[in-house]
């Protein structure tokens, strides 16, 4: 019964570890949706867009803000241009249908063709946002009570949701879904990822750039320690700049891309820049 | 099949369910699993919702696998006593050559050393782990800056928690987790209409729709907002140690609440004097006078702390727990006057009632309406925070 269970390998611009493929393809399996968390900047957003490239697939993108509805997700019945036209009367108002305008959820649904929907930072709701999309993400279908309609998927979106933990998750939800854990990559991992993106990039460069990076992380004050996204920024700017290898790990350049925060920004110039990994406090 | 692995992930405390287990099912039908290590990623994926429980599980599958039983890490206990930053700042500035990564290591393995010999109950000496004496481990006594096991600063037995395992029981038995918080923290709504009028008033569109003779006549109002501002004081360090882990997600949970008009919050050591702390590690303190001048006294003061300390901190001039902080004016009175300037607040006991049988709690609990932090406590307080004097 193994039907081409191993659908997805990764893109050429995507680097994954074998439990990462392993849950991807697990989710696309089972028709569940995957959730997907870990530090910013671990290419969370970036994987869906790597299945949608790696399966050849559309892919359609929610971003979840603090006052995104459930029901945003599914449709929105436009009353306010349904009231305008009958007013102004170039439309017939009796067709309900063309005031039903399907958000993202919907389109996924309702497509002919299978599709990746990326569900971003769920966590940014409310905290009962999840429940109400209980029902259909188990039935991948909905019910419009105005027309009269239920919309039935075809294909089951590969579904991709990502999460800061800002919020903790429904446990119902939580059991309906495939999770996964990106981890901080390794520096061998870390590696492919930057010839990934950099394909020509030079040795010594990589070897200067990584190790201040992997120091930078140690350091303990940060609040908003660097991570991969602020890595490749990074050496896209030491690249641009055609900075001397010498001059990367003594005067770490262009720091105001890995470093976000003033606080962060203020203490690496105190501390970390003047007295080096021995002036500042470090993980225990 | 492989019943008797989801029987020992419960076993480990790992929040695994019959709908998950039933998935795991249906994935080794469809042919997902060839091999132990597919077995490994697709369970882990299948039936592990948080990074939190990922150790949980490797230890869960080498026990049911290799038929390896797992051991207790008692280091890992220990480090979390380290997290509390008064302990850790207290421990540092002791032993200022432990910031060094090796020594603290080599601390850590010793204590746990100690621990495993350790058999019975020990008062006094230099060496063995317990109460009172010089040695760096243990409790209360001469040595401010040991590691304060048992965290009981009060005087009630001494209690070894990492023989005992105590700590390991509250995560196990906490009933409150930050989702559950976050529901009863809602309850702190009070709704106006306020900002610009951006919504649309559909009844009233329609009335005047009509009085006009069918004419559209649109209608805005304010949206409704939640104007709670809250305060959030808590106690930390000392004999609150047991309950970090507690405070930190109440904390988390007030903090991440979206719907608070405001939300501020600082800590305390034991009993309020003069400051206030933002960060009480480096001590960057706030004036409690200036606090009291600028926030309004509609902000909703919630206090969280044992309210357990020695009785002269709390009636004392110079009674502070911290030998050279002066304070010139005793904690009650400061208390006295938190409590008189915020019209509503409550103070939330992570210790059990029966424990409350305290003089410095009872004085304490006349100022401040007092609550368990259970989830009962939390919804009561909540309900006293929002009713209108």
């Amino acid at each position: 019964m193994k039907t081409n269970f191993d659908q997805f390998k990764g893109s050429t611009d995507y680097v994954t570890s074998e439990a990462l493929r392993n849950a991807v393809n697990l989710s696309i399996a089972l028709g569940r949706p995957l959730l997907i968390r870990g530090e910013p900047g671990t290419g969370k957003t970036q994987l869906a867009h790597s299945i949608a490239r790696g399966l050849d697939k559309k892919l359609i993108t929610w971003h979840i803000k603090s006052t995104t509805k459930a029901q945003d997700g599914l449709y929105v019945y436009d009353t306010v241009q349904r009231l305008n036209d009958s007013r102004f009367g170039d439309k017939n108002v009796a067709d309900i249908k063309q005031y039903i305008k399907k958000g993202k959820l919907g389109q996924a649904f309702a497509s002919t063709e299978q599709v990746v929907l990326l569900i971003d930072e769920i966590d940014k709701a409310d905290i009962e946002f999840p429940n109400d999309l209980l029902n259909e993400i188990d039935e991948m279908s909905f019910y419009i009570p105005e027309t009269n309609e239920t919309v039935n998927t075809i294909h089951r979106p590969i579904t991709v949701i990502t999460s800061n933990a800002e919020k903790e998750l429904p446990d119902a939800f939580l059991r309906r879904c495939v999770f996964h854990f990106i981890e901080f990559p390794n520096p061998e991992l870390m590696e492919q990822i930057v010839r990934v993106h950099f394909p020509d990039i030079k040795n010594n460069l990589i070897q200067e750039a990584m190790k201040t990076f992997y120091n930078l992380r140690e350091v303990d004050e940060f609040r908003k320690k660097p991570s991969t996204s602020e890595l490749i920024d990074w050496i896209k700017a030491l690249l641009a700049c055609e900075t001397p290898i010498d001059k990367i790990s003594k005067e770490v350049p262009y720091a105001g891309a890995l470093l976000k925060k003033e606080n962060d920004y203020d203490y690496f110039i105190n501390n970390y820049l003047k007295n080096g990994l021995s002036g500042v406090r470090r993980r225990l | 099949m492989f019943t008797g692995f989801f029987y020992t992930l419960r076993r480990r405390k790992v929040p695994v369910s019959i709908t998950e287990w039933m998935t795991l099912m249906e994935a080794m039908q469809k042919g997902c699993i060839s091999t132990l290590d597919d077995f490994y990623y697709l369970a882990r994926a299948i039936l592990i919702k948080s990074e939190a429980h990922y150790d949980h599980y490797d230890v869960a599958f080498q026990e049911y696998f290799n038929g390896i039983e797992g051991t207790v890490d008692i280091s890992e206990q220990i480090q979390e006593w380290l997290k509390d930053p008064l302990t850790l700042k207290r421990f540092l500035e002791q032993y200022p050559e432990l910031r060094n990564d090796m020594e603290m290591q080599e601390l850590l393995r010793e204590l746990e050393k100690r621990l495993k010999e350790q058999t019975e109950q020990h008062d006094g000496g230099s060496k063995w782990v317990g109460r009172g004496g010089t040695s760096p481990f243990g409790h209360s006594g001469y040595n401010p800056a040991g590691i304060r096991i048992g965290g009981e600063g009060g005087g009630r037995h001494a209690v070894k928690i990492a023989a005992e395992r105590r700590f390991r029981n509250y995560a196990s038995d906490l009933t409150l987790d930050v989702r559950q918080i976050k529901v009863a923290l809602r309850r702190l709504r009070q709704l106006s209409r306020t900002g610009p009028e951006d919504e649309l008033d559909l009844e009233k569109t329609i009335s005047a729709t009509a009085k006009n003779v069918g004419d559209i006549q649109l209608i805005w109002r304010r949206a409704r907002k939640n104007t709670v501002k809250l305060l959030l004081l808590m106690d930390v360090g000392g004999s609150m140690e047991p309950f970090a882990m507690l405070c930190s997600q109440l904390f988390s949970a007030a903090n991440s609440s979206t719907h608070f008009k405001d939300f501020q919050f600082y800590y305390f050591h034991n009993c309020i004097y003069d400051n206030v702390y933002n960060n009480i590690e480096r001590f960057e303190a706030i004036n409690t006078e200036h606090l009291l001048h600028t926030l309004e006294s509609d902000y909703k003061l919630i206090m969280v702390g044992d309210a357990r300390m020695a009785p002269w901190e709390l009636t004392e001039r110079y009674g502070a727990i911290d030998y050279y902080y002066r304070n010139e004016t005793p904690g009650i009175v400061w208390m006295k006057r938190i409590a008189e300037h915020f019209t509503h607040c409550v103070w939330l006991n992570p210790d059990e009632p029966q424990y409350w049988n305290h003089s410095t709690v009872q004085a304490i609990g006349r100022l401040f309406p007092m609550y368990p932090l259970t989830i009962d406590g939390l919804e009561e307080a909540m309900k006293k925070l929002i009713v209108k004097q």
